[in-house]
């Protein structure tokens, strides 16, 4: 018993690894679009951005996951996989939560910085990548790494519309033979991705720790 | 010929008034001092120089080209801001280093990435990059500083900073130094030695226009002092007419709150 709920869970693993990396590697740089966009100077970009953070940040996850799983099946457009509706939910929530982090990074980088580029003849986009950009990454480690264990926990709410991940199988094991300790267990594998991660934040902290400012 | 000469510029912000009208002109190797009361607008005015600040009208010659007009201020490039851009170099108060770069790189990350604009670029780039250190490095041992290029901003004194941030400036071959305050941000033991570089560079003949607070330079060093006062050039003359023979109430009031 004990191999086949570990089996799995392994495999719901896998499911909460694709959801947690592939949410990433979309969300971190639209997060970059989302966060220039509200802080344009053009009001027609600004105000639908921030609206659209307002909203994300507004409503509860779960709901979102309901509205992208369920809603175009409602409106009558059929072939959306479940999954992409996943991966369409966790990009947008994530996006507009990274936005905010950096924004407050980006707008926390002083002015002098920026005119010490000028002054040096850099253009604007040498002076975002080659100056700012390092320096916003120092600033957010701490915040993004929050949000990252918050979303490995929140991969969880994918079962919600039926996506077997780790949470989704353990809960299984609970319907069919009525025992409790794999729900707990899958607490472990959890902990363990959790873990793994702020380990990496820290290895990362230090690696940034040469410089300060 | 002037290598810099300025006419009627004006600069508000919001509704406040801060440059009212400032005509001014230097020839090449001269190094003037301006010296003022807070909130004179000096700082305003070298910003608007080198277009750190856009002037709302007046305008700006360098070598007698026109390198600012406040009439077509609105259609100006910002292509060609950048180019006239470099004929400055500019010196903080506040050093404005780059914190995730040592003191090597902050001095030779703006001649590499101007380096790659170069039409022999592709074919030259390690030459090129080698020429870069190798000017970075000798400016950073006239500083002083040679012990340190491999230090971090954070691992520096302040008037190491300042010393890194003039050298910084000055890879860059700029035509004009100009320095805001670059001593009004250190402890006072540490600002001989910032006064000391700049000192060297006068003795160089570099052409400079540095705002300070600090009266002695300004009397011993500088060709000219420049006195302003609310947006307005007020006095100007040698340190000697300045300091010993002041002609303006204002000047004169400045100059007996002020300590010699
Ligand atoms: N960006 C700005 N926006 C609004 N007002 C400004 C701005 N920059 C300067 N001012 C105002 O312009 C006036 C002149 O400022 P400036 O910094 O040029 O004076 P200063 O002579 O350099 O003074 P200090 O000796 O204190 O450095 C001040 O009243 C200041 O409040
Ligand atoms: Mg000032």
């Amino acid at each position: 018993m004990f191999i086949t709920v570990t089996l799995s869970l392994l495999e719901g693993l896998w499911t909460t690894f694709k959801i947690f990396s592939l949410t990433l590697l979309m969300a971190l740089p639209l997060g970059l679009i989302i966060s220039l966009g509200s802080m344009s100077k053009i009001k027609v970009i600004k105000w639908p951005i921030k609206t659209l953070i307002w909203v994300i940040r507004g409503t509860p996850l779960m709901l979102q996951l309901i509205v992208f799983g369920f809603g175009p099946g409602l409106l009558g457009i059929d072939g959306m996989s479940t999954f992409v509706a996943v991966m369409i939910a966790f990009v947008l929530n994530y996006a507009c939560y990274f936005s905010e982090i950096y924004r407050g990074g980006i707008e926390g980088i002083p002015k002098g910085q920026y005119e010490a580029g000028t002054v040096l003849g850099l253009t604007k986009t040498q002076i975002f990548f080659k100056i700012v950009l390092m320096q916003v990454i120092k600033r957010i480690i701490p915040p993004m790494s929050n949000e990252f264990l918050t979303l490995v926990k929140d991969t969880s709410l994918a079962n919600t519309i039926m996506i077997y991940e780790i949470t989704w199988n353990a809960k299984r094991f609970m319907n069919s033979a009525h025992i409790l300790w794999p729900l707990f267990y899958s607490g472990l594998f959890y902990l363990a991705f959790c873990g793994i991660l702020t380990l990496l934040f820290g290895y990362i902290e230090k690696k940034l720790d040469y410089y300060k400012g | 010929m002037a290598i810099l000469e300025i006419k009627n510029l004006k600069k508000s912000f919001g509704k406040t008034e801060v440059l009212k009208d400032i005509s001014f002109s230097m020839e090449k190797g001269e190094a003037v001092s301006i010296i003022g009361s807070s909130g004179s607008g000096k700082t305003t005015f070298l910003r608007c120089i080198n277009f750190l600040e856009k002037a709302d009208s007046g305008t700006i010659l360098l070598n007698g080209n026109e390198i600012f007009n406040g009439e077509n201020k609105h259609t100006m490039s910002s292509a060609d801001i950048r180019k006239n851009q470099l004929n400055f170099g500019f010196v903080f108060q506040q050093f404005n280093l780059f914190p995730q770069y040592n003191v090597l790189e902050n001095v030779t990350l703006a001649p590499r990435l101007l380096a790659k604009e170069r039409p022999d670029f592709k074919t030259n780039k390690k030459a090129i990059y080698k020429e870069i250190e190798e000017n970075a490095l000798s400016l950073l041992e006239k500083a002083g500083l040679k012990e340190k290029i491999n230090n971090y901003p954070c691992q520096l004194s302040g008037g190491q900073q300042q010393r890194v941030a003039i050298v910084r400036a000055l890879a860059l071959n700029p035509e004009i130094m100009l320095f805001d305050e670059p001593t009004s941000a250190l402890d006072p033991e540490l600002t001989n030695e910032v006064l000391n570089i700049i000192k060297d560079l006068v003795d160089k003949d570099m052409t400079m226009i540095i705002v300070t607070h600090e009266m002695n330079f300004a009397k011993n060093v500088s060709d000219r002092v420049v006195f302003m006062d609310d947006g307005y050039i007020v006095e100007e003359g040698s340190p000697d007419e300045i300091f010993t023979n002041p002609k303006s109430e204002r000047l004169k009031e400045f100059l007996s709150n002020t300590k010699v």
